[in-house]
């Protein structure tokens, strides 16, 4: 409380000072990181992933991953006495702050949940480790309090429910609520809405900030994503591979830019307005061109009317048990156009995609390219259809075979037409490889030596290298950071204009619309409930729920 | 959840059936005929008649099959083809004699497994780690009779005289009134089994320490040892009851070669003698009672996975 006396101005609850913090093998991963946390207030910890900007929030519980040492600086609290080092503290005493004093909203709510626990008695534990309340009974209240805080039912039956019961957005609720439990005097949340769609998300940020301003907690925000920032946050840290580039007020940070890192992450955000061109960014796309859709999509409105559609999905339907996953769905797709499939997770957007590719093939219904009729499964369909339709998988951590080099996976579905020679391969491979920007360096590496932006890219490659008319591309930019997503649509946007295919654009991400689609549909538990060209829905959206994703995406 | 439990033990039921199928077929497969085994190669041809009269050994195979299984579910097992007596008993007494060392074995090994697995996982790459995961790789290499053999040369002949070799219990008289001769047996089957529950146990252990929800326990403040108990065991017991099942299941059958050397008179040596002496009534009762053991054990490994995983007996989303 002395330091508010003296400066009433700043009065940090939390402070790090010239934090570092290495791998047990010595190499450091933090350099001298500093940020002060004001009650009340949150401030945004921005960078993408492997910039450290876990490590550096995880570190205020005093928490350090396995192989992971603290080499230098501190942590102060304020109003804990003149010792208030956090870090010198010993570990009983530090887990007393924990849960307590400073508090975890962890990224995955899925996975940080006991599963094997009722929700009450999870967020009962943190309240009897920390002694709150003077009573078993006290407590209850408390739970029942915090549920009620987060916007969750909070009555006993709720409560009872294990974490799998629950939907995702209800489940990060209750780890908030864990959080807030013990009203803590700061609070770290390390990308609780990763994950989660718009409108869950603009609740939960909702909920945040409603609470840190109610109880006068200091927020720590830990995200990748700017738009998020600047609905939530304050002040901004952005981090730059374990070093802070730039620092202060969000306003500031986000419309005046110093730091060339920060202009290139704000760049690379896309924007629903389409104004900001994502992909043009020097460092992370550099030599590519630029392909604006809309021309594109005025001159394929002409061609539509001319030619014949291409795909052509009429009737699909698919259910699992009682559950409908796909209801009636039909659309149509030109030849050279592309087409965004937007749903939130569950609306059915993947299973259709499968359902075009064949990979599912219990469906009903028909898939027709180019006036022909495609059989249900892959397996049913002739070599050539399936060359032409071609699948993008969403993790390109998966999908590649880590025992494969690039060359060999490439080579697949070339290999599986058994019409060329080696040579011919190698020499089709890195043609692919070409159109994606990969050189022929990367030929004879494994996917474990590619960054996530390359192995998307190989993976595209892979798709390419039979000359597919017809691409469909499953959240393939979602597992990827901001600027990487930038360089991927730009590539497949460019690709879209050189080779002329067809492109279905799978997301959840509805900032993309101007970027990669002239057309998009709109999916909800498994019927599209609005099409047209990307302009028309988003200027003038018909639909309920298109108004209503419209309405919460978080923009700046 | 007791809908599931249900399902399972319709299943175990089912598979029960199965087995006493393939039994039965397998022992009429089998060449010799019980009557001229019990009676001897000098019999009269007459004699053989009436016995075989006598054991219905003349009615259809269908009919004798379910007289057979009518018999076992009233414990009428039939008769034992070399002793003439009733099979039940000649076999309670070693049923119950074996049942003894297993229940020994299965009370030391599991609790003492799970602790030693759990304590590897926490010291992972210290000392105590690499003490139990090698020495546990070891034993579990070693096959049971050469662990048996090295207990008997340690304690009981060349090295220390301490213990009893062998088990000589005068007949009639239970095997638990000398727990000394109990000793090297039970060791035996312990060492054996042990090792396999420690590797599980510091496998699954080390893989839900290593999860999200254990991390968020300890930021939580929660006390390391409630986190451990309370947090991460839970979930670690699942699969390891599917390997302590497994190791019982063993434990049945395998006995008999720890029950052979050890001259133990348990049912591994009335199974042996069986075979050796035709004695088809023994063998059968014994198969089936041994496939029994195994259907209960997994089954109450299922119980554990279903206990430990409130998602298998509660439903989704809602």
């Amino acid at each position: 409380m002395s330091t508010s006396l003296q400066d009433p101005i700043r009065t940090a609850v939390l402070s790090a000072t010239g934090l570092r913090i290495a791998t047990t093998a010595g190499k450091e991963i933090l350099h001298d990181v500093s940020f002060e946390l004001q009650p009340g207030k949150i401030l945004a910890l921005v960078g993408e992933s492997g910039s450290g900007k876990t490590t550096a929030g995880l570190a205020c519980l005093g928490h350090f991953r396995a192989g992971l040492t603290h080499t230098g600086g501190e942590i102060r609290m304020a109003g804990s006495g003149p010792s208030s080092n956090i870090l010198d503290l010993p570990e009983p005493e530090r887990r007393k702050l924990r849960g307590g004093v400073i508090s975890y909203v962890p990224q995955d709510p899925a996975l940080s949940l006991n599963p094997a626990m009722r929700i009450g008695d999870q967020i009962m534990e943190v309240l009897q480790v920390q002694g709150h309340g003077s009573s078993d009974a006290e407590r209850r209240a408390r739970v029942a309090e915090v549920l009620a805080e987060v916007g969750l039912k909070n009555d006993d039956a709720y409560q009872r429910r294990y974490p799998h019961q629950l939907s995702g957005g209800q489940q990060q609720r209750v780890g908030i609520a864990m959080a807030f439990a013990c009203r803590p005097s700061v609070i770290v949340l390390d990308e609780p809405t990763t994950g989660l769609d718009v409108t869950t998300q603009a609740l939960v940020l909702q909920t945040i900030d409603q609470l840190a301003e109610l109880h006068n907690v200091a927020g720590l925000y830990i995200t990748h994503d700017l738009a998020v920032v600047a609905k939530i946050a304050d002040e901004v840290v952005v981090m730059l591979s374990g070093e802070v580039v730039e620092q202060g007020p969000t306003e500031r940070v986000l419309y005046q830019p110093q730091h060339d890192y920060t202009r290139k992450l704000l760049d690379s955000v896309p924007d629903l307005a389409g104004k900001r061109r994502v992909g043009r960014t020097s460092v992370i796309t550099g030599e590519q061109p630029v392909v604006d859709p809309r021309p594109a999509a005025a001159e394929d409105r002409t061609r539509r009317e001319a030619s014949a559609n291409f795909l052509e999905v009429s009737g699909l339907r698919l259910a699992y048990g009682s559950n409908q996953i796909l209801d009636g769905i039909s659309f149509t797709l030109a030849p050279g156009e592309s087409m965004m499939l937007l749903g939130e997770s569950g609306s059915g957007k993947t299973t259709l995609s499968r359902c075009v590719a064949g990979l599912n093939d219990d469906y009903s219904g028909e898939v027709r390219l180019s006036g022909d009729t495609l059989s249900a499964g892959t397996r049913a369909r002739t070599a050539e259809q399936r060359q032409r339709i071609q699948y993008v998988f969403q993790s390109p951590f998966s999908s590649l075979n880590p025992r494969r080099t690039i060359c060999e996976s490439v080579e697949v579905p070339l290999q599986m037409s058994g019409k060329m020679g080696r040579k011919e391969r190698r020499r089709r491979v890195l043609e692919a490889l070409d159109q994606v920007r990969l050189g022929s360096s990367y030929l004879d590496r494994r996917p474990g030596d590619l960054s996530g932006g390359e192995r998307q890219r190989a993976a595209i490659a892979r798709a390419l290298v039979n000359a597919p008319s017809l691409l469909v591309c499953d959240e393939v930019t979602s597992a990827l950071d901001v600027s990487v997503q930038a360089s991927i649509i730009d590539l497949l946007r460019a690709l879209q204009h050189e080779t002329k295919m067809s492109m279905l654009f799978v997301t959840h991400n509805i900032a993309l619309a101007r970027h990669i689609s002239q057309r998009m549909a709109i999916l909800q538990h498994g019927q599209i409930v609005e099409s047209g060209s990307t302009d028309e829905v988003l200027e003038h959206p018909r639909h309920e729920y298109t108004r209503e994703l419209l309405a919460n995406v978080p923009t700046f | 959840m007791m809908p599931i439990i249900l399902r399972r033990l319709a299943t175990s039921v089912l598979i029960l059936l199965a087995v006493s199928v393939l039994v039965f077929v397998a022992t009429l497969l089998l060449p010799g005929d019980p009557a001229q085994a019990i009676l001897g190669q000098q019999a009269t041809p007459e004699r053989l008649a009436a016995l075989r009269e006598q054991m219905n050994l003349n009615d259809p195979v269908w009919q004798r099959y379910l007289t057979w299984l009518g018999g076992l579910f009233i414990g009428d097992f039939g008769v034992s083809a070399a002793s003439g007596g009733a099979v039940s008993a000649l076999l309670g007494e070693r049923i119950g004699a074996s049942l003894v060392l297993l229940v020994a074995a299965g009370a030391i090994s599991i609790p003492v497994g799970l602790l030693l697995g759990t304590y590897s996982a926490l010291r992972r790459g210290r000392a105590g780690d690499h003490i139990a995961t090698g020495t546990s790789l070891v034993l579990a290499a070693l096959p049971e009779f050469v662990i048996g053999i090295a207990l008997v040369t340690l304690f009981s002949t060349t090295v220390f005289t301490i213990l009893p070799s062998v088990t000589m219990a005068p007949p009639g008289e239970p095997v638990w009134n000398y727990p000394q001769q109990l000793i090297l047996p039970t060791l035996t089957l312990v060492l054996v089994v042990t090792p396999y529950i420690i590797r599980m146990m510091r496998a699954t252990m080390l893989e839900v320490l290593e999860s999200g929800y254990v991390e968020m326990a300890r930021l939580k403040g929660v006390p390391e040892r409630q986190v451990i108990l309370k947090h991460a065991l839970p979930h670690a017991l699942s699969p390891v009851a599917q390997v302590v099942a497994i190791q019982l299941a063993w434990m049945a059958g395998g006995v008999v070669v720890v029950e052979f050397l050890f001259r133990y008179p348990g049912i591994g040596q009335a199974l042996v003698d069986a075979v050796t002496n035709r004695d088809v009534q023994v063998v059968q009762v014994l198969a089936i009672l041994i496939a029994a053991v195994y259907i209960v054990v997994n089954l109450l490994a299922d119980v554990v996975g279903i206990l430990t995983n409130p998602k298998l007996r509660t439903g989704g989303a809602r």
